[in-house]
């Protein structure tokens, strides 16, 4: 049997190497081996959105992810999204529009979002909530999350 | 989760020694979206993983219009709907890639991996049945194919024998006037599980106004998805009609056996394969005329 395995891999941009068992979801890894508990644990079965990391460019629930299996990958959580300038527009927006109450869901939401608006210039309401049909919200009733999310897709454009 | 250890085999024969050697104790992961989930329940148990997301057969997407699609066993939905070509191609697999989960599922899930897994409700199983699906099976005594149709065996259970791993799927090249459409009933609007679900496909005469050949395939109504050949075969040589569509659709009916559970009655089950069947055979028309 084999003990821990050791992973090398890019989390918001910087090398990070971790020990974790095969066992252990990615989730666990940020968040119990690396202490990024931006990432939240919500069903811990695909259903809640809540732990949506970036994987490569596409966004995936990394309670759905073993931690071995990023071995020379490149992931964004919600703590590489932010700026040293500021806010992502996403962020500054879902403040703006009260886009959460518990904030459970919400870095979910958040890389969800960005995972649209990294490759999709013009979304509409239906997009959006097509997109976002992955993550679950208990409190806020997803019109205030849609709305930021438009919002911040205009304000992207705007900026360029 | 219990202990248990992960390789990732690099090539199908490292993988079906693996396979081989572990017997039920070693388990497949592709998008992992079943089986890690399975295992955190308790509801599977293994020593061992095989991640086959490193070997290339897996991996494959190669489409030509001669000879149709090869789809590795472990390609992500994403990666088929993104694929134009065959996106073009195979309009009925694109309805139930894109509908499977949310879009962090359909990052990780595959075809292969629901064929594998052997849900009744499997959404992207019909659609490969009605498409002519063939699974490519790799084992300890060779390669071996199967009709996708002929590849679940009960809930949760396959053809797949000790040591043999599902390399890829194959789909026959789209004929000149053909379509297939997949819909599934369930009360949200997405992120489900299929109360019904009805894949259908047809070949029309040139003129597009007589069904050739038509196949029908459903899910959530039967102990693993079923293709209902007596009701695609009453279409055969039958002049496009409501009559004739209404018959295959009572055929349909026939040929589900659902169970009363949670998410629906037997006879919710029984009028949603009507009314799917009816919709998914009037889709799939208007696809083989070049009319959507």
């Amino acid at each position: 049997m084999a003990g821990v395995t050791h992973v090398q891999t890019t989390i918001n941009g910087e090398q990070v190497n971790f020990l974790c068992e095969p066992r252990q979801s990615l989730l666990e890894c940020l968040r119990d081996v690396l202490g990024l508990t931006g990432t939240k644990e919500g069903c811990n079965d695909g259903n809640c959105g809540a732990c949506t990391v970036i994987l490569d460019g596409r966004i995936v629930d990394s309670c759905l992810v073993l931690g071995v299996e990023v071995q020379g990958r490149e992931i964004t959580t919600i703590e590489g999204i932010a700026s040293p300038e500021g806010l992502h527009p996403l962020q500054q927006c879902f403040l703006e529009h009260a886009a959460l109450q518990c904030g459970i869901c919400t870095p979910g939401f958040i890389v969800a979002a960005k995972g649209l608006l990294d490759s999709e210039k013009d979304v509409d309401e239906h997009r959006v909530r097509e997109w976002l049909a992955g993550n679950l919200c208990r409190c806020t009733g997803y019109d205030k999350i849609v709305r930021a999310v438009l919002d911040a897709s205009e304000r992207m454009k705007q900026a360029g | 989760m219990e202990w248990i250890d992960y390789v990732a085999p690099t090539t199908v024969g490292e993988a079906v020694s693996l396979m081989a050697s572990k017997g039920d104790r070693a388990k497949v992961i592709a998008g992992g979206t079943d089986i890690l989930v399975m295992l955190r329940g308790r509801r599977r148990s293994a020593d061992v993983l095989v991640d086959v997301k490193e070997i290339p057969e897996l991996n494959e997407v190669s489409y030509d219009p001669q000879n149709g699609l090869v789809l590795g066993a472990a390609v992500p939905c994403y990666r088929i709907y993104q694929n134009q070509d065959v996106a073009a191609a195979y309009p009925g697999l694109i309805d139930a890639a894109s509908l499977i989960g949310g879009i962090q599922i359909q990052g990780r899930a595959s075809i292969g991996g629901n064929l594998c897994n052997a849900a009744p409700s499997g959404d992207s199983i019909p659609p490969v049945i009605v498409l002519g699906g063939v699974c490519n099976i790799a084992g300890p005594d060779g390669t071996r194919q199967v009709p996708a149709e002929d590849f679940c065996t009960a809930p949760g259970q396959n053809v797949l024998k000790a040591g043999e791993i599902l390399v890829s799927i194959s789909l026959p090249a789209p004929q000149a006037n053909s379509g297939a459409k997949y819909l599934r009933f369930i009360p949200r609007n997405e992120m489900d599980i299929a109360v019904a679900g009805v894949g259908s496909s047809v070949l029309l005469d040139e003129g597009g106004q007589n069904f050739v050949s038509a196949r029908i395939a459903l899910a959530s109504v039967a102990p693993t998805p079923v293709l209902a050949s007596e009701a695609g075969e009453s279409l055969v040589g039958k002049p496009v009609s409501e009559e004739a569509v209404q018959e295959a659709s009572e055929k349909a009916q026939a040929a589900a056996s659902p169970i009363s559970d949670m998410r629906g009655t037997v006879r919710q089950r029984t009028h949603l394969v009507g009314v799917l069947t009816r919709r998914t055979l009037n889709q799939a028309i208007q696809r083989a005329r070049g009319e959507e």
